[in-house]
């Protein structure tokens, strides 16, 4: 016996691993995630003891009490500051970088290019705890300097950014390197020949071709300032100016490891993760035309 | 018997952008490969040597066989345990603070073992009894250690100052005004907006009842007057700008009590061990007193840590692991080695005697425990309610706060009393009013 047609079976062979893993490890957990938040625990009485405790449908109301807690859209917009100050000096610095290792003058480039990408491979917790420990007042170097406290009510999300941008810059500048690599030498060649400047060449040239990279690096800084977690949580010991809502995803660690309400956790997971695709999405669709667009046009 | 706080939220933040590895090393669900009559039983706990304790008992009893799982311990190991019983696949043995057993009981994620523990039940003072009972008729673990708060303050600082030690608070105010004209670089004291659970000490002290249970109901009173009277107190001192506002367990902490530049941790009995490690410098320079009184000739304390030894409600093994647990807290060899290695202060009163030497740290206090014993013997708790988490959430968020803007800390104690009553009526819990 011969199967009827062969290769029928074939694929599927080849996709079940990655179609599992996909399985198991994003659709159930979603899945898991909008049962819970459609659920919560009710309890009777003092509470104690067997059968005290039972998980019942409540619909929509976990969604309508995580939209409608202020603590979230406060949240929310203090991460929007935070993320507007991040993205802009982030991406500025490295597009800067990018644009001044490309220059055919720069010297030393191998090794600034290795030092601006360093602190990437730094992992996010140990770099919040190192300069959480530059930032408290009276370990810090830099307080004497600055003349401020790093962790006040008005300082500490500059002193949050920092840490990010610290972090972040050295990969985007990187992507934005390497895409200015792959521009072929004979375009800046009939620049100069046009008599453009090394700053024209920058401004007109090498911005306009970087386009679509400045787009990406944006989504996935967007992306990553909207789960921001990993500063103010590593911060908030060293401070009391940071609290345990700070960021929209504070609140899911909170709500889900704190308090021990998985439910209303998961509700606010989705949330986010609602205004994450919004969010990407939104500008994606805002600049596409502009920047994918003009090639075709 | 804290963990660096760091290192707690460092592991907090890994866990989840690091996107936990899933390995559940030690959360294996009890062994039920073993062989007929030898049951393996797991033990989550944070107790120093508690692995030469457990050697002991395994050697004794071949058909129980018991290994110890070393946790961060404090909130992480109750929130690690609560996840793991949810998953159903919990430790069988977990050491539980007090004031996370309500919240693990009314998870229903520990078991009640009235039938083992009901015969020791006299080895232990009413007051600790009542801790692990809720006051209900089950009892939900068997009490381990305690933590019986007191006053430590730097003896040869007080002497240079030229302060008496505070017998009321009323005095100890006075005392931080009159350290903050002698030097400005100095402290007193600090308020820490981080520890809900000394802050909850210090209520006790006051005569606190945080929650009761009458009849079906709860009773929460989280802002009742000696409360109020004791955040009045401590947010006058903050706003006065006469005692400092960093939180405990900090490198700054540490470094301003390496450097003499706080005097005082009105702290529990088990203080010496965070000393030890986190001010190694001022070792031998430190006392101890009864902590400051509301009213002159009082004797009142709160406690402020301790834990218990609880069976997990989805042990194989329930009978077995209970057995352990009232060996463990008991018996004389158990609690020998527990004061020895773990340096805990055993809750059973027997184990009290065992406490001859003083804690190295405090080698120039040779009756260190004898004045313990004297210092806390008026030591009053209350029931903790089964959303301790929520309160203390609440805490650290409000007095943070609170404590950055100097603003009124009766107001940021109303907003921990609402938050803890708003989320025990969201959950369906039964209230007085």
């Amino acid at each position: 016996m011969r199967p009827r047609r062969r290769g029928g079976l074939a694929p599927y062979v080849f996709l079940a691993p990655a179609m599992t893993l996909f399985a198991l490890f994003m659709v159930v957990p979603i899945g898991y995630t909008v049962y819970l938040s459609l659920h919560r625990t009710k309890v009777s009485g003092l509470g104690l003891g067997k059968g005290a405790r039972k998980e019942v449908f409540v619909g929509l109301d976990n969604y309508a009490v995580s939209v409608g807690d202020g603590e979230l859209w406060a949240g929310w917009l203090r991460v929007l500051g935070y993320g507007v100050l991040v993205l802009v000096v982030m991406l500025g610095l490295a597009l800067l970088f990018a644009l001044m290792l490309d220059t055919a003058r720069v010297r030393l480039a191998r090794f600034a290019r290795i030092a601006i990408f360093l602190p990437f491979a730094v992992p996010g917790v140990a770099a919040g705890l190192m300069w959480g420990f530059l930032y408290l007042p009276s370990l810090s170097p830099f307080h004497e300097l600055f003349g401020a406290d790093l962790l006040s009510r008005t300082t500490v999300v500059y002193s949050m950014a920092n840490i990010a941008v610290w972090g972040g810059t050295g990969f985007n500048m990187l992507v934005l390197y390497t895409n200015l690599r792959a521009v072929p030498q004979s375009l800046y060649e009939a620049a100069r020949i046009d008599g453009a400047s090394e700053l024209q060449i920058a401004l007109r040239v090498k911005i306009p071709i970087l386009m679509p990279a400045i787009i990406l690096t944006t989504v996935f800084s967007v992306i990553a300032t909207v789960q921001v977690f990993t500063e103010p949580s590593t911060l908030r010991p060293l401070s009391n100016t940071i609290s345990s809502t700070w960021s929209p995803l504070m609140k899911v660690y909170r709500d889900a490891f704190v308090t021990g309400d998985l439910y209303s956790a998961a509700a606010t997971a989705i949330v986010i993760a609602g205004v994450s695709l919004v969010l990407s999405f939104g500008f994606l669709r805002l600049v596409r035309d502009r920047a994918f667009g003009e090639a075709g046009a | 018997m804290r963990m660096n706080r760091l290192a707690a939220a460092a592991l907090a933040a890994a866990l989840v952008t690091g996107c936990a590895s899933g390995a559940q090393d030690s959360a294996a669900p009890a062994d039920t490969a073993a062989p007929a009559g030898n049951v393996k039983l797991t033990f989550w706990n944070w107790v120093p040597g508690m692995d030469k304790v457990v050697a002991v008992w395994n050697k004794a009893n071949p058909a129980i066989q018991v290994v110890s799982s070393t946790q961060a311990g404090g909130d992480d190991a109750a929130t690690k345990f609560l996840t793991a019983a949810k998953a159903g696949n919990p430790p069988d043995l977990m050491q539980a603070e007090y004031q996370a057993l309500p919240s693990f009981v009314a998870a229903d994620a520990v078991a009640d073992i009235k039938a083992a523990a009901e015969p020791v039940r006299r080895e232990f003072g009413e007051g600790v009894w009542g801790l692990v009972t809720l006051g209900t008729d089950g009892v939900y673990a068997v009490p381990q250690d305690s933590g019986p708060m007191m006053f430590y303050y730097r003896a040869d600082l007080f002497e240079k100052y030229g302060i008496e030690v505070p017998k009321t608070w009323q005095e100890y105010a006075e005392a931080a005004r009159t350290v903050r004209e002698k030097d400005p670089k100095v402290f007193l004291g600090t308020f820490s907006s981080k520890d809900p659970g000394s802050f909850a000490g210090l209520a006790q002290q006051a005569g606190a009842q945080w929650w009761s249970i009458s009849g079906e109901a709860w009773k929460v009173a989280v802002n009742d007057e000696p409360t109020r009277r004791m955040a009045e107190f401590w947010g006058g001192l903050v706003k006065e700008g006469v005692v400092d506002t960093m939180p405990y367990f900090t490198p700054e902490w540490n470094k301003a009590l390496n450097d003499g530049k706080l005097l005082t941790w009105p702290s529990a009995v088990w203080a010496p061990g965070p000393l030890a490690s986190n001010a190694p410098k001022a070792k031998g320079k430190w006392a101890v007193a009864p902590l400051p009184q509301w009213n002159a000739g009082e004797n009142h304390t709160g406690f402020w840590g301790g834990s218990a030894v609880a069976v997990a409600a989805a042990s194989k093994h329930k009978e077995a692991a209970a057995k352990f647990a009232t060996w463990l807290n008991t018996d004389p060899e158990a609690l020998t080695l527990l004061v020895k290695e773990g340096a805990i202060y055993p809750a059973a009163t027997k184990g009290t005697a065992l406490l001859t030497e003083p804690p190295a740290y405090f080698s120039n206090v040779p009756g260190f425990y004898e004045q313990a014993a004297a210092h806390t013997a008026g030591a009053r708790g209350f029931t903790y309610g089964p959303n301790v988490n929520v309160a203390y959430n609440a805490f650290r968020d409000a007095f943070d706060k609170a404590a950055a803007d100097k603003s009124s800390f009766v107001d940021a104690l109303v907003k921990v009393h609402d938050a803890t009553v708003a989320d025990m009526t969201k959950s369906g819990f039964q209230l007085a009013r």
